[in-house]
């Protein structure tokens, strides 16, 4: 279980308690948590989960593959600390993590 | 018909019949939309809402557990105040007096109904075709039945050169079946990708051990040597197989909706709005035959993205702030290392070209009509994609040559 902080791109914030072996995507969507739509359901298909990681948090959560990079660098407004949300698997490792959503998807 | 055990004035809300894709993003966006009312789900699997990509790859390979499946968790659905009935079959719908009939025989009544029932699976219908082995792949219990007979040395024979046929054949070659694909026109996935395409998957499946059979034609099945089933295909040959899955497509599931004499045609007929011909249903999904406002005509797709879409655009209706349906498709399909994604519906292409290398295992290629971009494959190509997603939607004209030039950036093609 981590407790992930969600904000949406006008700064209103959600924390959520994610499970284990759910994606961060996973938490965004069980809670109906506005501005991540993972329209492929999470299987690094469509870049519609774009967040933006927290500086404190970017080596924790890593890096993305190359396939994941390549759909980033074509998604709205990539910045270096871009991953794909479903991509991300939640451990207590990331227990406070931040990510923050882009203008849209 | 037995009477409705509800109590007189109990909120009948929105009912929803299927519970898929489409369906779990319906209650979700309603919630979302702020619709307070009453909302019941009936699904005829066990399972609650659950993601069908994962079926024919990470699922049946056992990378992904049955739990990871899951669409929404089951907390959602409490939290969201969605009432779900798995494992619970809906007969009937009685559209004049708003209620629907349960197989248990229960009758309840709806202020609005949706209806989310999918796709059946096709049968082949040949001969022989129930045999025990013979097996199809729609459902997470489908892939249970199929991989309790998985085993390394095992002889799998595949019926069918589309995604599903092939998804399988890349999990279970990788694992050390002896796998034949046997494909009843000239090239796999013939009714999505291009001729190249097509070579480079059927080269590439060859290469990893598979062999690969095009117009091969089965005529039966007949028991073969100890549990085995014998395949026979139309041209004499004969394939024994310890395993044998028919992967030949699906129908849109619109018996219900016939019953109830809503206007069907290959898919329950729905406008923009997933609006059906009575004014209380809505449907999406595989199960719809529907309007989409950037192509001529009703199209029938069978995707995720259709049943998000329609599912968000059903949910949209339902509370009286309609969105017209118009988003370009797009498909995806993981064999091996390799990611085929799709944007776009290539009929009435009149040229395509080839950006970059097949040999290089990145490649896409890109169907213009008149010079505009109307789809693109992208075979480890996901900037294809995206850019692809982008030209498309401008709908402008590229220039076919310096799209085929790999030393003009992506970005500077439109």
């Amino acid at each position: 279980m981590a407790k992930i902080t969600y904000v949406e791109h006008n700064g209103t914030e959600h924390s959520v308690d994610v499970p284990n072996g759910l994606t961060v995507k996973d938490g965004a969507v069980n809670n109906r948590i506005p501005g991540i739509l993972a329209e492929c359901g999470g299987n690094c298909a469509c870049a519609t989960c774009h967040v933006y990681i927290d500086s404190a948090w970017t080596e924790s959560v890593g890096a993305p593959s190359d396939m994941e990079a390549d759909m980033l660098d074509f998604a709205k407004d990539p910045q270096e600390n871009s991953r794909l949300s479903c991509q991300i698997p939640v451990t207590v490792e990331l227990d406070g993590l931040i990510v923050r959503m882009p203008e849209s998807q | 018909m037995t009477e409705s055990p509800e109590p007189a004035g109990a909120e009948r809300g929105l009912v929803v019949v299927g519970a898929g894709q489409a369906a779990a993003q319906l209650v979700s966006s309603l919630r979302s939309l702020g619709y307070e009312g009453r909302i019941r789900l009936f699904g005829e699997e066990p399972a609650l809402p659950y993601q069908r990509p994962p079926l024919s790859k990470q699922f049946l390979s056992g990378e992904l557990a049955a739990e990871q499946l899951a669409l929404l968790q089951p907390a959602f659905y409490q939290d969201n105040r969605i009432e779900v009935a798995t494992g619970s079959r809906v007969a009937t719908i009685d559209r004049a007096a708003r209620t629907i009939g349960l197989a248990s025989g229960e009758t309840l009544g709806y202020d609005k109904l949706a209806l989310t029932t999918g796709a059946l699976v096709r049968h082949l219908p040949v001969p022989g075709a129930d045999l025990d082995g013979i097996l199809t792949l729609r459902t997470s219990a489908d892939v249970e039945r199929i991989r309790a007979r998985m085993a390394p040395g095992r002889r799998l024979v595949i019926v069918g050169g589309g995604y599903i046929g092939l998804e399988v054949a890349a999990v279970a070659v990788k694992q050390g079946l002896s796998v034949t694909v046997l494909e009843m026109a000239d090239r796999v996935m013939n009714r999505v990708v291009c001729p190249e395409v097509s070579a480079f998957y059927q080269s590439e499946h060859e290469a990893a051990g598979v062999t690969l059979l095009t117009k091969a034609r089965v005529g039966g099945f007949e028991p073969g040597d100890g549990a085995a089933v014998r395949v026979n295909c139309a041209d004499g040959q004969a394939f024994e197989a310890d395993l044998v899955l028919v992967g030949v497509g699906v129908r849109p599931n619109t018996a219900l909706a016939e019953a109830a004499g809503l206007e069907v045609d290959d898919g329950i007929l729905v406008d923009e709005f997933a609006r059906t011909s009575d004014p209380d249903i809505v449907a999406a999904g595989d199960c719809t035959r529907h309007v989409n406002l950037a192509y001529d005509g009703r199209l029938r797709l069978e995707s995720v993205q259709n049943a998000v879409s329609q599912g968000r655009i059903a949910a949209a209706t339902l509370v009286g702030a309609p969105q017209a349906y118009d988003e370009v498709p797009w498909f995806w399909s993981d064999q091996y290392d390799l990611k085929l994604q799709i944007v776009g519906l290539s009929d009435g292409c009149d040229r395509t070209v080839i950006r970059g290398e097949p040999g290089q295992r990145s490649f896409a290629v890109y169907y213009l009509r008149g010079g505009i971009p109307i789809a693109v494959d992208a075979v480890n190509a996901p900037r294809d994609f995206m850019m692809g997603k982008k030209l498309i939607a401008a709908g402008g004209p590229v220039d076919p040559a310096r799209l085929a030039d790999p030393a003009v950036p992506l970005r500077e093609i439109a």
